[in-house]
């Protein structure tokens, strides 16, 4: 079996074909001018589907609604504001050049592309770049309550990675701020009755008629209830797969089933190896532990990271003098230090623990040290500036971080694969696209802090609603899909099939267990280090425990009600199948990219080593079957402006 | 540690509900509240019962799915969510009551679920400034004075968790509207819609059968976000401004 | 704006605080006549006759008074009846009780139900004592105020419930006040602790004030 699934084979190349040639500045104006229009009187006639109300779905959902489209959105929480983009703490970047610091669209895009360790296309990065000064105007309007300074302007600060300072924020939670904008603006729509919201609605899979997407298969979560509904294009905005690895810091609800059943309809999944390990974040406590908690990455701009010297020394933070400290990031990154980009600080943090100088339960764990910046800037900054994230630490830990150093450890964060798209956002399927995390588009191997929000917001405010159109125009669907067509049929069937099965099984394991179990194969082979070795036995496994899963998953109650354990279930069914893809795109890429470290492919001095003449491409994954080996196809990536380097933050 | 627990069970909305108690052991200090219930739901799950049914999504406190009354107190002992208290505030031997919120504007869905719905429509009703995609002047047009910017940002703080309701003897839900209208209100952006704002906001929290404000100060005691109980001060004032001002046109 | 004012809850939490500030302003004159017993018989009756030719000669006789009467009649009926939809409203959206029972919370708002009942019971039984006289105990004599207070704080049953309302004016006043300045939006957190002292000097004030009347009057300081 594993030798099959790993025998893939190369299709066909994929290629964009939306995104515009000519000066890179210039392709988004072309491809707007060029994108066919619906007549506004039109567009109340057109169906749009949208799943997921986060930043990118939330955006979308009400900027369509705004357009007089008929839109019905989907989220699987209680109230549309809950989305996990609530989470996001630290900022959203805009190349605004209001420090006058040398910022500009360019540099945004080249900082992006950099970044994504080259492995992003540059128009997307570049498009992405233009439009983040339209969102930071965006959001102002809607009343985001931004942190300014005392002239009444926005204030910025700097982030992991740049040497600008191009984050607008909102103390320690702009992803809160800045969806309740979204919330707000769906909101007032969701009254005029240009949406129709079903919330505590999962996406249980799409419905493809005549090779488009047409429409989704969904379950009430309250009533059990599955049903089928349909548009003239269906949108995707379900956020990330991080939880594939069971503890993240994504929400426990967050999950991979509306991407991956589109991707079992057709879809392509790109790069679904390159994974995001955030490296500050509260080092596990103990088995019990259900998810993982992130302190801010602005924590790196006033805190300073280190380990003992010595291996295995046991002595409280405070009693280890001075000279017995390795301020490691500093020392091995001097021009950037603290700040270096996630993957390279969170593999740091990883290879001193790897030597035995982690602190901590278990030694799986740095210090992240504000004693110099109280020293500074005095307690009272410090507590303006990170008051939130010091109480939220001393709470989870029970440990005074203005006493002692925080203790800080990487976790999984956030995934820059997902479907893979073109300049338009659309997937491989016609008719359906992604945006959001759920898309690969725009941060390659490796997403700069800040930049998620940014992403999020610029595809659902901006660029989602003015593709969209292209599409709709040229596909003007005057024939319905209703619930009697034979494809609704089977499909609908198949959904109410696979939950029957989960409920049918009543074996002798949780959910949570399998979970659990998967989760810990996938950190331990396919986390911060990935060998040839260990992916190749990660394969081995997982197609054992998904035979487990449906041998002994119990699953109690009914179909009928509201069943958390039932769709608890149903995710794994859907991890245990990407978690097998993500470690074959991970065994083929055999080099070393952001957050994708292959042992085999590093520097003498350690550093991850890309091998752009055989891997700079993006990998698009094609589904054939369950444990059967899928179809490769590349997207070969050009690079006409930012020429690659081996990145250096030294 | 080793815990009794008093947990209302109820199958769907139209059930009757009752207190169950069920026995938990070797509970570390260290785990979250929901941590705790996870334990209890696994060995449920192993034992052929229905698990607890409970709200809980992003467990890092923000993003306000979370939702018992513990010990008759609205997320618990501490000032936080649900899903931030541990269990060292716990002691061995406790027993500890978990209830659902309790309002009639918040049925319960199951167990400790209940549908806070009436929370989107009363944001839906105004909690919002009109400012469609694409029409917003650049950021810097209209600079905001800082202690206003500050202002609103702590009255945006607001998660919409409701424990304000639960903790209200009268389920208001005042200091919920009130934490929206303050913060869209003192923005120069808000100002368009400060009247009808807060007006229709307000109409549509009474709609809900929501009680009404009796200063008793259990929702700002509640808060995990801290939103003060003078914030309905703001409100009220608010509504009285826009209440001579639209008897006026 | 009527209808808005009378169809809100906020709306009607106003009518409730215009309400009480009126009486609570007129509670204070009140009081400040009532110490004049205790300068004799005399000073007493002539305040008594006073209020009665009160404005004259541009208002005829008793007129001043039957305003004040009217508009205190109209503050406690809509006073009344707002306490009362309210807290039907209140009780209506809290149908289930939590199990674990929490006292501090519903301690202020018990304190000014139970209170408003107390005090709109004793309104009635005063002004039945010591205006119409219909419930005195002894004769009553219209036109002769004095003897009339002595009388009533003359039974134990008299100082017992003028005592009780009192004291329950006392706290009323002491959340009520504070509560109105909430509701008409004057609070704030700057002058948040301002408003709670002004509160209690006035419920302090006011109790002492009126109780110092049947306590003047058993211990014979008033005879």
């Amino acid at each position: 079996m594993t030798a099959e699934y790993a025998d893939y084979a190369t299709g066909e190349p994929v290629a964009d074909t939306k995104a515009p040639s000519g000066p890179v500045n210039e392709r988004w104006d072309t491809r707007r001018f060029e994108a066919k229009l619906v007549n506004p009187a039109n567009r109340r006639k057109h169906t749009v589907i949208v799943v997921g109300t986060g930043l990118a779905g939330g955006s979308a959902g009400a900027t369509l609604a705004e357009q007089g489209y008929h839109v019905v959105q989907f989220c699987y929480q209680d109230s549309p504001r809950r989305a996990h983009s609530i989470a996001a703490q630290g900022g959203i970047n805009a190349a605004k050049n209001y420090r006058n610091d040398g910022d500009s669209i360019h540099r945004l895009f080249y900082d992006t592309v950099k970044g994504g360790d080259f492995r992003a296309r540059e128009s997307n990065v570049h498009r992405l770049a233009q439009i983040s000064v339209e969102i930071i105007d965006q959001c102002v309007a809607q009343g985001v309550p931004f942190a300014r300074e005392y002239g009444g302007l926005l204030d910025t600060r700097s982030f992991g990675g740049v040497q600008v300072s191009r984050t607008f924020y909102a103390r320690g939670q702009t992803g809160q701020q800045l969806l309740l904008g979204a919330y707000q603006a769906l909101s007032r729509q969701i009254a005029v009755g240009n949406i129709e919201m079903h919330p505590r609605t999962e996406m249980l899979d799409l419905i493809v008629v005549d090779g488009r997407a047409r429409g989704i298969v969904a379950r009430d979560l309250i009533t059990g209830r599955i049903d089928t509904y349909f548009a003239d294009a269906v949108v995707l905005a379900s956020g990330g797969y991080g939880n594939v690895f069971y503890l993240s810091t994504n929400a426990m609800n967050s999950n991979a089933t509306a991407i991956w059943r589109a991707h079992r309809r057709g879809a392509y999944f790109a790069n679904p190896c390159f994974t995001q390990i955030h490296p500050t974040c509260i080092p596990r406590t103990g088995e019990h532990q259900s998810k993982l908690t992130l302190m801010s990455e602005s924590l790196r701009n006033d805190g300073r990271i280190w380990v003992p010297k010595a291996k295995g020394d046991q002595r409280p933070a405070n009693e280890i003098p001075e000279d017995e400290r390795d301020y490691y990031l500093e020392r091995i990154y001097p021009s950037f230090g603290n700040l270096v980009p996630r993957d390279i600080a969170s593999r740091a943090a990883k290879n001193v623990c790897d030597e035995g100088r982690g602190v901590g339960p278990g030694g799986q764990g740095v210090y992240l040290d504000f004693a110099d910046a109280i020293k500074r800037m005095g307690r009272k900054a410090v507590e303006a500036k990170y008051g939130n994230l010091f109480d939220m630490y001393q709470r989870i830990t029970d440990e005074d971080p203005y006493e002692v150093p925080m203790r800080i450890y990487p976790a999984v964060h956030y995934t820059m694969g997902g479907l893979w798209v073109d300049y338009d956002l659309q997937t491989t399927i016609p008719g359906l696209f992604a945006i959001g995390e759920a898309n690969f588009s725009d941060h390659g191997a490796n997403r700069l802090g800040a930049s998620a929000l940014m992403q999020g917001l610029a595809d659902g405010y901006f660029v989602l609603p003015s593709t969209i159109n292209d599409y709709l125009a040229r596909n003007p669907h005057h024939e319905k899909v209703t619930a009697e067509h034979p494809v609704v049929q089977e499909v609908l069937a198949e959904t109410e099939d696979r939950l029957s099965l989960l409920l049918a099984v009543d074996g002798d394991r949780t959910p949570d267990s399998f979970h659990r179990e998967l989760g810990e194969l996938m950190w331990e082979f396919c986390g911060m280090a990935r060998t040839e070795t260990g992916l190749r036995k990660a394969l081995e496994r997982i197609p054992q425990i998904r035979e487990e899963f449906w041998r002994r998953i119990k699953v109690p109650g009914t179909g009928e009600e509201f069943n958390q354990s039932l769709e608890k279930a149903n995710r794994v069914v859907d991890y245990l199948e990407l978690a097998e893809l993500m470690c074959l795109d991970a065994l083929h890429r055999g080099e070393s990219c952001g957050g994708h470290f292959r042992e085999e492919s590093q520097t003498p001095d350690g550093e991850a080593e890309r091998r752009d003449e055989e891997f700079s491409y993006a990998a698009a994954w094609e589904f054939t079957e369950t444990g059967q080996a899928p179809v490769l196809h590349k997207e070969d990536l050009v690079f006409e402006y930012v020429h690659p380097t081996q990145r250096s933050y030294a | 540690m080793k815990l009794t627990l008093r947990v209302w069970r109820q199958r769907n909305a139209d059930a009757d509900g009752a207190m169950s108690t069920y026995e938990v052991d070797d509970i570390s200090p260290d785990m979250s509240f929901l941590e705790m219930l996870d334990t209890l739901n696994e060995e449920l799950i192993l034992g052929g019962e229905d698990p607890v049914a409970f709200d809980h999504d992003c467990r890092e406190g923000i993003c306000g799915a979370c939702s018992l009354v513990i010990n008759g107190d609205a997320h618990g002992p501490e000032r936080t969510t649900t899903c931030q208290l541990h269990m060292r505030s716990f002691k061995d031997g406790d027993t500890i009551d978990i209830e659902p919120w309790r309002a009639s504007a918040f049925p319960v869905v199951k167990d400790l679920v209940v549908d806070r719905s009436a929370f989107d429509r009363i944001i839906q009703a105004g909690g919002y400034i009109t400012a469609p995609t694409g029409a917003a002047p650049e950021a810097h047009a209209t600079p905001v004075p800082k202690p206003d910017a500050d202002f609103a940002f702590e009255h945006a703080e607001c998660i919409g968790c409701g424990a304000c309701v639960a903790a209200c003897p009268n389920g208001a839900a005042m200091l919920f509207t009130s934490a929206k209208i303050n913060h869209l209100n003192v923005l120069p952006q808000g100002a368009p819609e400060r009247e009808t704002r807060v007006l229709d906001m307000v109409a549509q929290m009474d709609e809900e059968g929501f009680g009404g404000c009796t200063l008793t100060g259990e929702c700002a005691t509640a808060c995990p976000k801290g939103i003060p109980l003078v914030s309905i001060t703001g409100m009220n004032k608010e509504w009285l401004r826009a209440t001579r001002k639209s008897g006026k046109r | 704006m009527t209808r808005t004012m009378w169809d809100s809850s906020v709306g009607k939490k106003t009518v409730m605080a215009v309400s009480g500030l009126i009486m609570l302003a007129y509670l204070v004159v009140h009081m400040l006549g009532n110490l004049k017993i205790f300068f004799g018989s005399d000073e007493f009756n002539e305040y008594a006759h006073a209020l009665r030719t009160l404005g004259e000669p541009f208002l005829h006789y008793e007129w001043a008074l039957w305003i004040i009467r009217v508009v205190l009649v109209a503050a406690v009926v809509a006073h009344a009846v707002s306490a009362y939809q309210l807290s039907r409203r209140d009780i209506k959206a809290r149908p289930t009780k939590y199990v674990h029972k929490k006292p501090r919370a519903s301690y202020a708002t018990r304190t000014m139900r139970w209170g408003g009942i107390i005090l709109g019971l004793f309104i009635v039984w005063h002004i039945l004592d010591l205006t119409t006289g219909t419930v005195h105990p002894g004769g009553f004599e219209a036109g002769h105020p004095y003897q009339n207070v002595i009388d009533t704080f003359s039974t134990w049953y008299g100082n017992v419930v003028y005592i009780v309302a009192v004291l329950a004016l006392g706290l009323h006043i002491r959340h009520g006040f504070w509560s109105a300045a909430q509701t008409l939006g004057v609070g704030s957190r700057t002058r948040d602790r301002a408003f709670k002292t002004i509160a209690n000097v006035l419920a302090l004030v006011l109790t002492v004030g009126f109780v110092s009347v049947p306590v003047g009057v058993m211990t014979g300081v008033v005879s």
